[in-house]
């Protein structure tokens, strides 16, 4: 039970600090789920993301399988309502008074400060993900050489084609699965 | 402000179009799928309101992709077409998260599977920076914007600075570099 309450203490902090949608929290909350409580392990966490990209809809939903970890159903749940409540219940009241700011320069100000603010984050989220997920020191070069050229190739054939993101997610398997073992 | 069309939209058909969102999107590229379904294809709000829907989303914690359902559902009808919109919008991802999460505990000290799985991590990295470069493009390449980019990357990212410190530091100053009248340094 003490579990469950430190889960929806954290990700319900987490929802409102997520400032800048779902991956710019990212970092965080690896440093909270992996080092402070060590909820999951480095590798756990970059793999419990990439499952997020391979089920429909919004990918931070993937936090759920966190609280699975954790305390299973119920804590999956509780991971769930915690991480979407705050924020959602945030936005229901804020935006309803929003309008009455339409037009204020300070708007837009908010809007062009905050998004370097975000890309920063976002990078770093990258950061922390590749260092397990891309270059893990405990494999050989070759091994790391090859889940580098994953995440490089995913990242070109994004940028170059109009593919369903979610089919790149599941070449990096398969590549994983021919390449990797040898 | 909350009056979209004449005739009010039933719950269960709010739910319907958002889980329809829900369901067929991919990748964090959401606010597409919102707006074929919103605006050209139920037309419950035109392209200015959704707009408008998308920078409130945008500003506040929380996803675009829940924000922008709490938003359009809430100006259909009020404080349930939000919910049902909501749950929507994550319900059908989150059962599949589901079964794929009970894959994921039985199978994942298979030798095979932990294979796999570091492939789609592999993956998932490039995708993230994509998707970064793509949304951040703008900011990468203004001098003023891009130290702002770094100043957070080495904090958060090296130096683990929480989130929160970053909100009431640096997030402050780079809206006070962007305040009405400022010198436009760098654009």
């Amino acid at each position: 039970m003490t579990k469950i309450v430190e889960l929806i203490n954290v990700f319900a902090l987490l929802s409102l600090l997520a400032v800048g949608g779902g991956t710019a929290v990212l970092p965080e909350m690896k440093h909270v789920t992996v080092e402070r409580h060590h909820w999951v392990t480095d590798t756990q966490f970059a793999e419990i993301y990439s499952l997020g990209q391979l089920a429909p809809g919004p990918n931070m939903t993937c936090v759920a399988l966190i609280g699975y970890e954790v305390s299973g159903l119920a804590g999956l749940l509780a991971v769930l309502v915690a991480f979407f409540f705050p924020a959602c219940l945030l936005c229901y009241f804020v935006s309803k008074f929003w309008d009455a700011a339409e037009g204020s320069p300070w708007r837009n100000a908010v809007q062009r400060g905050m998004a370097p603010v975000v890309v920063g984050l976002m990078l770093a989220g990258c950061y922390a993900l590749g260092k397990t997920a891309s270059y893990n020191p405990a494999r050989d070069w070759e091994f790391n050489l090859l889940t580098l050229a994953i995440g490089a190739a995913v990242a070109v054939i994004l940028s170059v084609t109009r593919i369903n993101p979610a089919l790149t997610i599941v070449g990096g398997g398969i590549a994983g699965y021919f390449l990797l073992g040898s | 402000m909350s009056e979209l069309s004449a005739s009010p939209v039933s719950l269960g058909r709010i739910f319907r179009v958002f889980a329809q969102i829900g369901v067929t999107s991919f990748g964090g590229g959401i606010v597409a799928y919102l707006r074929r379904a919103l605006v050209e294809k139920e037309k419950w709000l035109d392209e200015d309101r959704f707009m408008a829907a998308l920078e409130i989303s945008q500003t506040l914690p929380g996803l675009n992709s829940t924000n922008m359902s709490v938003i359009v559902g809430r100006q259909l009808r009020g404080a349930a077409g939000a919910f049902v919109a909501v749950l929507g919008m994550i319900l059908p991802g989150a059962v599949i998260l589901t079964g794929l999460g009970f894959a994921y505990v039985a199978l994942r000290h298979d030798p095979k599977v932990a294979l796999i799985l570091t492939g789609v991590a592999a993956a998932a990295v490039g995708l993230l920076l994509q998707v970064t470069l793509k949304i951040g493009w703008k900011q990468l390449v203004r001098p003023l914007d891009l130290s702002f980019v770094l100043l957070v990357f080495v904090l958060v990212g090296l130096f683990h600075v929480s989130l929160l410190v970053i909100l009431v530091t640096v997030a402050p100053l780079a809206v006070w570099m962007h305040r009405p009248g400022a010198k436009k340094e760098g654009l």
